[in-house]
């Protein structure tokens, strides 16, 4: 472990505070699962930790069905797919969270730290992007928001800068007749990080797709949103066709590397087929 | 390089009692158990995250002790292997991996247990699946875990026939 | 669980139950003290600086940053060590020379791995100690890599070593320096004959991965180097003698200065028999004078200890179309690590084993490359070599259109078949762990689906027995502590006490077994080679016997008779000849044990036994699998497992071996691998990218445990622990082909292999 000090943070401004203070070296610390691993491991400099469980605001899950659903960026697995309104309203996101490590992660590990590790094959990025997600950032210079597909810029990058730090996710009351699915490929069923994942989010009205979403990861430097896929289903009914090009589309998007996880091929391969896979369960959820 | 190490002092209650404790500030709450509080029960096996060997109850929830810094349990109810027998009398869970040869070197065995015992807790009654699930971040090497699966349904009550 | 006693079991009192094991108690409650949790006063902490690189000259190290830091007590490097001897040191499955164990265990000139130490530093904390390794600077000069051992065999492959000759199995040498340490050949019968008389053969290529044993403790060594030249060393292993054998002359000590504790030992299949930290917390507590520990994190653990070898492997398989196998050709090429010992022998020992095949070629190279030095894994060397013999097996069963199993029932040696090696079996249960299996519920069920198939396949281990050591004490009250040099990794000390409880005729719990030091035991081997229940048990039983003539002397003492009038029954009842006025005269054990204090004394019994024979093991899995086109993704549905155990001491742990072997060899087969790149850089050194598996990725593995006593073995043992790891590849394989039709002759045959060889060139 790097030579790293801790220290609570009792609110948002005296995070942002304490970041900005601590500059390159200071990371929240929220869950812990990757943070506290890389510090130990020295792959990244770490000198201080900025504990923001202690602020309600991180840890709350909140919903009103005008303003939607609201997680706090440090409140963790188990509780988000613990809560009854995300079971019922977004179970896509029960499909990440609880995907997401094993038990004894979940426990600890949050969506917020998922998305600002900003890796590419991060379990809950291509969830929040099908879902709308905004991602609600404070700093020194104040709040603001921005669209999840915006978020991650680089493989472990993303747009926040000096002080700011993620304090919560919201996402918009799903639309009546929609669905959404996320699946990842694993070489184990689990404990591994995604070969290949994807999100799908699907509204049916009248029997054809009104609107969608794709989203596909560990294809490319950050989770991808793919728009072609979208479109090859909207406007149209759920075929076999309409499916398989969305799939078409999403191999075209992936622009995978090689490694120890897996192959360009399997990679590219895996995007189609997850691609089919999750419209095809998101339409069944669509329907329920 | 800043290798000036500072220590922290961190109020916590563990297996029950109040305990106050010094730790480097660098520690994460599986060093401060072993090496600061003496409690060697749980183990490091990977430490990071992926073997389950370390694991303990922390405010009711199971996690890997080796990704919690020492200083987050400040105000913190942690629950060790250690705490799991009353007294002399061991838990059911216990009993039922020593009955069902739940065990083989036994490294994994205090994680597997604090786990298993949190699973029982919200879910007296789990399936193969839920418990298969639920120990899936737990490794063990040696049992190929038959024996671990089948000591926890004898503890659930299930596993008698 | 109620289970029925075995037949074999049925002529026992203890051998063949379950009772609860005596060191259960310590290991739920987390009582029991593993290396690392060892705490001595004013003990230092130690942290190894390992190569970044898999080939290079070390130019030059410079550790003053690290000695000046404040807390840093003593950074060591390999010039810090007397020269080594090549003498060689018998390790129990197998056997190292002092000079590569010395380099391997801290680099000399050359860093021959990514992983290899450089140096070690001792600090007040482990914090600093890892600080400090950072500070120490080394100058490395960068040599081509060689990681696969079909690279490595050719002249003009980057030579590892100046001066390795390949050596033959007469004792001639290569001219020029190799990569290949050795080649050794069995051969019987006649090869173009066999071959001639096939109607169908069969050859095909095979590679495996270099896979790790995976236990769940790192490796962890404690040393405290006193003032008087004495050594104690803790550490968790599988062979305290080897321990000590292997620390006293690296350090230039004699065995009678140094004392190994084994601590409990947290898995090792083989593993944890050579030594790596020990030697360093040796020189580092000499130079500190305090007592050192070092404990290696998991990257360590996957980068520098003993992996089994990866391989290249040929079979050539002929048979009639009747199913008569007519000739066997092997070729095996094991991948030893950066110095020469990879199990290849055992491996080529081990082919063919389960068959009488009368024509038999069976090469093996041992072939060094820029990889850790590889270890004993369970069964080492017969999992890849079995691997391949099998499937080819499976797929002459498939052309020939026979029940795999019928094929293997039809040539299966039993007893009096000999193999290429010489070695001519004794009473075996091949053919009866063949026909268990064909009897089974899983063998005759359906599948359920589509992309289901099921395989099956043999393995064999040769098993060892060697020395060990049984001392016990009768208590007054009629209890016997026992005393053993096994380092217990599994039961041994449940089966162990068990076997002299049963000589005794008490029970399983009034033994009380220990496992001590070096200097409070005889000499015993290591923990492996399925060699505890089968020799511990050995000697437990002498020891018992010991014991029992000693009751009976002391009987007939008491009783003023003759010691030959005396017997001990195996009803724990001792007899004498009746007295004046006619009445029968006994004792019973714990009755005698009372009077012993005041009639004489205590009594100790004690047996060092050195058993050059041992009794064979095969074992039959079957596998169902489900293979998911889309994805490459195999299940493992059902699995069933059936070994012949000789004698099942204690059932439950036999099946657990069973089942834990069969874990292993399913891990190996669909996803574990060491996963290099081209600069040697091990590209998955974590349990989160070295694919174990996990609870969900395994159904329940049904045991069914077979006896066929061993008639060698005081109580039939037959050792248990080795040869399920065998089966799994090849039955897997098999499954997979009967599932989608693909043969798969890589391992792991994992996901990502399974789609490259599907998917069209252009997915």
């Amino acid at each position: 472990m790097q030579a790293v000090k801790y220290v609570r943070a009792a609110s948002v401004d005296e995070a942002s505070r304490l970041l900005q203070e601590g500059g390159e070296g200071a990371r929240v610390l929220a869950g812990g699962t990757d943070v506290i691993v890389q510090a130990r491991e020295r792959t990244r400099e770490i000198d201080l930790f900025v504990d923001i469980k202690q602020i309600a605001e991180t840890m709350s899950i909140a919903y009103d069905a005008a303003d939607g659903l609201s997680i706090g960026a440090a409140a963790p697995c188990h509780e988000i797919y613990g809560n009854e309104t995300v079971r019922e309203l977004y179970p896509s996101l029960v499909d990440s969270t609880s995907l997401i490590g094993g038990t004894a992660i979940q426990g600890r590990a949050s969506l917020g730290g998922n998305l600002c590790n900003s890796s590419p094959a991060a379990d809950g990025i291509p969830t929040l992007i099908v879902l709308e997600a905004t991602v609600e950032i404070a700093g020194p210079n104040g709040r603001r928001s921005v669209a999840v597909e915006d978020f991650c810029t680089a493989p472990g990058r993303n747009v926040l800068e000096s002080g700011e730090f993620v304090v919560s996710l919201k996402f918009p009351t799903p639309a009546a007749g929609s669905g959404a699915r996320f699946l990842r490929f694993i070489p184990r069923n689990e404990m591994d990080i995604a070969v290949t994942n994807a999100a799908t989010q699907v509204r049916i009205e009248n029997g054809s797709v009104s609107w969608a979403r794709v989203s596909i990861g560990a294809v490319a430097p950050i989770p991808l949103l793919v728009a072609d896929a979208a479109a090859a289903l909207v406007g149209q009914p759920l075929s076999d066709e309409t499916i398989a090009a969305a799939a078409a589309a999403s191999r075209a998007a992936a622009s995978p590397i090689d490694d120890m996880r897996g192959s360009i091929r399997q990679r590219r391969h895996l995007a189609g087929v997850l691609t089919e896979r999750t419209i095809r369960q998101a339409a069944e959820r669509a329907a329920a | 390089m800043t290798t000036q190490t500072s220590h922290i002092v961190v109020n916590t209650t563990i297996n029950g009692e109040p305990t106050v404790f010094l730790a480097n500030e660098r520690d994460s709450l599986l060093e401060a158990l072993r090496d600061r509080i003496g409690l060697t029960g749980a183990k490091e096996g990977c430490n990071n995250g992926n073997c389950g060997a370390c694991c303990v109850n922390l405010d009711g929830r199971i996690v890997n002790s080796c990704l919690v810094m020492a200083a987050e349990v400040e105000g913190s109810e942690v629950r060790t292997v250690e705490g799991l027998a009353d007294g002399d009398q061991l838990s059911p869970l216990q009993n039922a991996f020593l009955e069902e040869a739940a065990l083989q070197c036994g490294i994994c065995t205090p994680g597997f247990l604090v786990a298993a015992e949190a699973l029982l807790e919200q879910n007296p009654d789990p399936s193969e699946h839920e418990i298969r699930y639920w120990l899936a971040g737990n490794l063990c090497r040696c049992t190929g875990y038959d024996k671990i699966i089948r000591a926890v349904q004898l503890a659930a009550g299930q596993g008698q026939d | 669980m109620v289970t029925a006693q075995s037949e074999v079991a049925s002529q026992y009192n203890v051998i063949g139950t379950r009772p609860i094991r005596h060191d259960g108690v310590d290991k739920v409650t987390g009582a029991a003290q593993y290396g690392a949790d060892l705490q001595l006063p004013g003990m230092l902490y130690g942290r190894v600086l390992r190569s970044p690189h898999a080939h290079a000259r070390i130019v030059s190290i410079d550790t003053s940053k690290a000695a000046a830091l404040e807390g840093v007590k003593s950074v060591i490097t390999n010039a810090d060590f007397p020269r080594a001897s090549d003498d060689v040191i018998d390790t129990g499955e197998g056997s190292a020379q002092l000079n590569w164990l010395l380099d391997n265990v801290i680099a000399s000139d050359k860093a021959l791995y990514k992983g290899h130490a450089i140096a070690a530093v001792a600090a007040v904390d482990h914090h600093i100690a890892e600080d400090a390794i950072e500070l120490i600077e080394v100058e490395y000069e960068l040599l081509p890599p060689v990681l696969d051992v079909r690279d490595a065999m050719l002249d003009t492959a980057p030579k590892l070593h100046d001066g390795l000759k390949t050596g033959e199995m007469d004792g001639s040498k290569s001219d020029g320096d190799s990569n290949t340490a050795s080649h050794l050949r069995f051969a019987k019968g006649d090869m173009e004959a066999g071959f001639a008389d096939a109607d169908v053969v069969i050859e095909r290529e095979f590679v495996t991965s270099m896979a790790h044993q995976g236990y769940i403790e790192p490796h962890n060594g404690t040393a405290y180097w006193r003032a008087d030249g004495t050594l104690d060393v803790w550490t968790s292993t599988q062979g305290s003698f080897v321990v000590r054998d292997s620390v006293a002359p690296l350090v230039q000590l004699s065995p009678s200065q140094v004392k190994v504790t084994p601590m409990e030992i947290g898995g090792g299949f083989g593993g944890k028999i050579p030594v790596y930290l020990e030697p360093l917390a040796a020189i580092l507590s000499r130079n500190t004078g305090r007592p050192v520990q070092l404990t290696m994190n998991r990257e360590e653990v996957l980068l520098a200890t003993g992996p089994t070898s990866g391989t290249y492997m040929r079979v050539k398989m002929g048979a009639k179309r009747d199913g008569t196998l007519t000739a066997g050709e092997v070729y095996l090429a094991f991948e030893a690590g950066a110095y020469p010992g990879s199990p290849v022998g055992a491996g080529a020992m081990c082919a063919l084993a389960p068959y009488d095949i009368p024509n038999q070629v069976i090469d093996g190279y041992d072939v060094v490359v820029n990889k850790p030095k590889t270890a004993a894994y369970r069964a080492p060397g017969a999992p890849q070599a079995e691997f391949a013999t099998e499937a080819v097996i499976n797929e002459l069963a498939e052309q020939l259109q026979i029940d795999p199993l019928e094929l293997r029932l039809q040539n299966a040696a039993v007893e009096g078949a000999s193999r290429a090696d010489g070695f001519t079996y004794g009473v075996i249960g091949n053919v009866e762990c063949m026909q268990a299996a064909q009897d089974s519920s899983h063998w005759n069920s359906e599948l359920a689906g589509p992309n289901q198939g099921r395989g099956v396949a043999q393995g064999f281990w040769f098993n060892i027995g060697f020395e060990s050591s049984a001392y016990a004490q009768v208590n007054g009250d009629g209890t016997v502590p026992l005393v053993l040099g096994s380092t217990d990794i599994g039961g041994t000390r449940a089966s162990i006490a068990m076997q002299l409880a049963e000589t005794l005729g008490i029970s399983a719990e009034e033994v009380r077994p220990h496992v001590v030091d070096t200097n409070s035991v005889g000499y015993t081997q290591v923990t492996g080679g399925s060699r505890t229940t089968f020799a511990g048990g050995w000697a437990a039983y002498e020891c018992a016997m010991d014991i029992r003539r000693q009751m009976a002397e002391r009987a007939a003492q008491i009783w003023e008779v003759d010691a030959a009038e005396v017997e001990y029954g195996d009803d724990a009842v001792i007899r004498g000849p009746a007295d004046d006025e006619g009445n029968e005269r006994s004792f019973g054990f714990k009755e005698l044990a009372g009077q012993l204090a005041a009639s004489g004394g205590h009594i100790v019994g004690r047996a060092d036994v050195n058993k050059t024979s041992s009794g064979p093991a095969f074992a039959t899995h079957i596998v169902d699998v489900e293979v998911d086109p889309d994805t490459g993704k195999v299940d493992v549905l059902r699995y069933t497992a059936v070994q012949d155990a000789g004698t099942a001491i204690h059932p439950a742990y036999v099946e657990g071996q069973m089942q834990g072997g069969a874990a292993q060899g399913i891990g190996m087969a669909l996803n574990e691998e060491y996963y290099y790149d081209e600069s040697g850089d091990l590209k998955n050194a974590s349990l989160l990218d070295y694919r174990m598996p996990t609870a969900l990725d395994l159904p329940m593995i049904e045991p069914i445990i077979v006896e066929v006593p061993n008639p060698g073995h005081p109580y039939g043992v037959r050792g248990v622990g080795e040869v399920p790891i065998i089966p799994p590849a090849p039955a897997i394989q098999a499954a997979i082909a009967d599932a989608v039709g693909l043969r798969m002759n890589e391992l792991p045959i994992s996901p990502r292999a399974i789609l490259e060889a599907t998917l069209p060139e252009e997915g």
